[in-house]
């Protein structure tokens, strides 16, 4: 403790005395695009990683955990820590949430920060990728992931029969009965095959994630059911089938129940296509 | 459970009042020194000195200049100024109320600014970008409305019994907000992130602009409560005899609880809800130093400065560079703490 306070002083003589040296940072080598970019949204390292941008990126969160070879650390996107963000000296941070306004911070140290907030339908996606595109250098591999992502899905959809669109769906959030209304990103793939959430009257014009009753499930008699808790919560066919007064349920009557991994169910990259194809698999089934 | 009063008719001595200001200086250079970035006592010191006028100290590097002037020194200032009122503020309340386990969010104050930023956050849309006026007012505004309220459904009972209805009341008042808080909460979960955020406490995105807001209001807070040091130990003595000696006890009182509300208001408003610092600083100091108010109030301020920067050291570098909320730190320094003050002031009697 007295030392540091020795120290202080030494320095405060020292300064006085002697002519400051000058202390310009060197001059960095600007390229045209970000070499040095952090993302801290998992959908964003995905999106990045399949358009192409991969080598580019330095570092990204801690739930950023697809593509493998992502350079994963202990940053967070939730609680994130300025300093050591800006310890990597990145060139570019990608952010989707911006708790506390932490972004103007990260400004004010000289560093670029693009907010690119969670989309809430398709077009809002693809918008996404492109702008990634755009920011990395990337045009052609962004063009080319929306396109193919838009082939893909115009044919996951065909290959639903018409008997089997305006099918009643659940999409289980949590094993107590949070649901996602059609007006979420989730809810717009749902839209596309034309099927009715069953949660589109419970929700709010401010809150388009509510929690159901058993009660009301069993009586909206959904005809599909997605369960996206089968990471966290440890859902299955089984279970849901299992649970008292359900077996009366269309869905599970007809085994039309699928377990999606939470991720894919949760963000909006090139991995909806994925979730799609398995929604699709199971409205032909049966 | 009042104690019998050990009041010694002593000031700050010159050794306390030395040991605790350097314990503030070193707290601050630690803070500044310490962080994810490695930067030089000699940049650190440039960064901060640079901007004395007339010391014709040069600018560091841009990128430490900014680290230190930007993220670490608000960081430190704030929480300097929020551990002083919090400290001061709780070291007051516990000699106006005559209880040792008093802390300043007895009124409903903590309850009032949770639900007030939880409003905020939840119905203004720009609330939670870096420089917004609009959480730190709401949450003001809310504790100082709860704390009215409190003091009003005290008062009511009448005189005689009005410490014991305060503290019922301010009970009261923690359970109604905390009720009407999860009410909301709970109707915009999209935002639950971001209020839990806030109700956490921490200084990780602290700015100027915070210190700003909230130093007028501890300044003038602080003064109040040190200007009536004197006061606070000649209540301990008891209501009875407080009169007999001279002092207008209701408006004693009330003068002490106002003073020590805004300035807890204040520091809740920009730092969110940090428990225990109120507790664990007065108590160490009435250890170490003296039981009079004369020592403990002015100790208290300057010693809660420096143990909340020093805690705020500890929540961002122990899980470096996750970042541990604050709250968590001085509850795990606090809870044990607690304990030991409760055993030793029943077993004083």
């Amino acid at each position: 403790m007295q030392r540091h306070a020795l120290a202080v002083v030494a320095a405060l003589v020292a300064a006085l005395a002697v002519v400051s040296l000058s202390a310009a940072a060197p001059e960095q080598m600007r390229s045209a695009h970000p070499h040095r970019i952090i993302s801290l949204s998992p959908t964003m390292t995905e999106d990045l990683f399949a358009l192409g941008a991969g080598k580019q990126v330095i570092a990204v969160d801690d739930q950023s955990n697809y593509p493998r070879r992502a350079p994963r650390t202990s940053l967070s996107g939730f609680t994130p820590n300025v300093e050591a963000i800006a310890n990597y000296h990145p060139d570019l941070v990608l952010i989707s949430y911006n708790p506390s306004g932490f972004a103007s911070k990260l400004r004010d140290l000289g560093i670029k920060v693009v907010n690119i907030p969670a989309a809430t339908n398709l077009k809002q996606a693809y918008a996404e990728i492109l702008q990634l595109g755009r920011l990395t250098g990337h045009t052609t591999g962004a063009n080319a992931v929306v396109h193919s992502m838009k082939t893909r899905l115009a044919a996951i959809v065909r290959s639903v029969p018409a008997s089997r669109r305006h099918l009643r769906v659940y999409h289980e959030l949590d094993p107590t009965y949070y649901t996602a209304t059609s007006k979420t990103f989730i809810g717009s793939i749902y839209n596309l095959f034309g099927f009715k959430d069953i949660a589109n009257a419970a929700g709010t014009t401010t809150n388009q994630y509510p929690q159901l009753s058993a009660e009301y499930i069993v009586q909206q008699n959904p005809q599909i059911i997605v369960l996206a808790d089968t990471k966290c919560c440890q859902q299955t066919e089984a279970t849901v089938a299992a649970r008292a007064g359900w077996s009366n349920i269309a869905a599970v009557k007809h085994g039309r129940v699928v377990g999606i991994d939470d991720d894919v169910a949760s963000r909006w990259g090139p991995r909806i296509v994925q979730f799609a194809r398995a929604v699709a698999r199971i409205a032909r089934k049966g | 459970m009042e104690t019998t009063p050990r009041v010694e008719a002593r000031g700050v001595g010159l050794r306390a009042g030395l040991v605790t200001a350097v314990f503030l200086v070193a707290a601050i250079a630690v803070g500044l020194a310490v962080g994810s970035v490695h930067i030089g006592l000699d940049s650190i010191f440039r960064s901060v000195f640079s901007h004395v006028p007339f010391l014709h100290v040069h600018r560091a590097a841009a990128f430490d200049q900014a680290v230190v002037w930007q993220l670490r020194a608000p960081r430190v200032a704030l929480a300097a100024l929020v551990g002083g009122m919090l400290a001061v503020a709780g070291a007051s309340y516990q000699g106006v109320f005559r209880n040792p386990l008093c802390d300043p969010y007895l009124l409903g104050v903590a309850g009032g600014a949770g639900l007030g930023a939880t409003l905020a956050i939840v119905y203004a849309a720009a609330a939670t970008a870096g420089s917004s006026w609009t959480v730190p007012l709401a949450a003001f505004a809310g504790a100082i409305g709860a704390v009215v309220v409190t003091y009003a459904l005290g008062r009511s009972v009448g005189a005689a019994h009005m410490t014991g209805a305060l503290v019922l009341a301010g009970v009261t008042m923690a359970t109604f907000t905390a009720a009407v808080q999860t009410f909301v909460q709970q109707q915009h979960t999209q935002q639950l992130q971001n209020v839990y955020a806030w109700l956490l406490g921490g200084f990780s995105t602290a700015t100027w602009h915070d210190v700003a807001i909230c130093a007028p209001y501890v300044a003038a807070s602080a003064l109040v409560l040190v200007l009536h040091r004197r006061v606070l130990d000649v209540l301990s003595l008891g209501d009875d005899e407080a009169t007999s000696l001279g002092i207008d006890v209701g408006r004693a009182r009330l003068a002490i609880v106002v003073a020590a509300t805004l300035g807890t208001a204040a520091a809740v408003s920009v730092s969110g809800l940090i428990a225990f610092v109120g507790i664990i600083v007065p108590h160490t100091i009435r250890l170490l130093v003296s039981t009079s108010y004369r020592a403990v109030i002015p100790l208290s301020l300057v010693a809660g400065a420096g143990f909340l920067v020093l805690t705020d050291v500890v929540a961002r570098t122990v899980l470096s560079p996750a970042e541990l909320p604050i709250g968590v730190v001085t509850a795990f320094l606090g809870a044990p703490f607690f304990a030991i003050v409760l055993r030793t002031s029943r077993t004083a009697r």
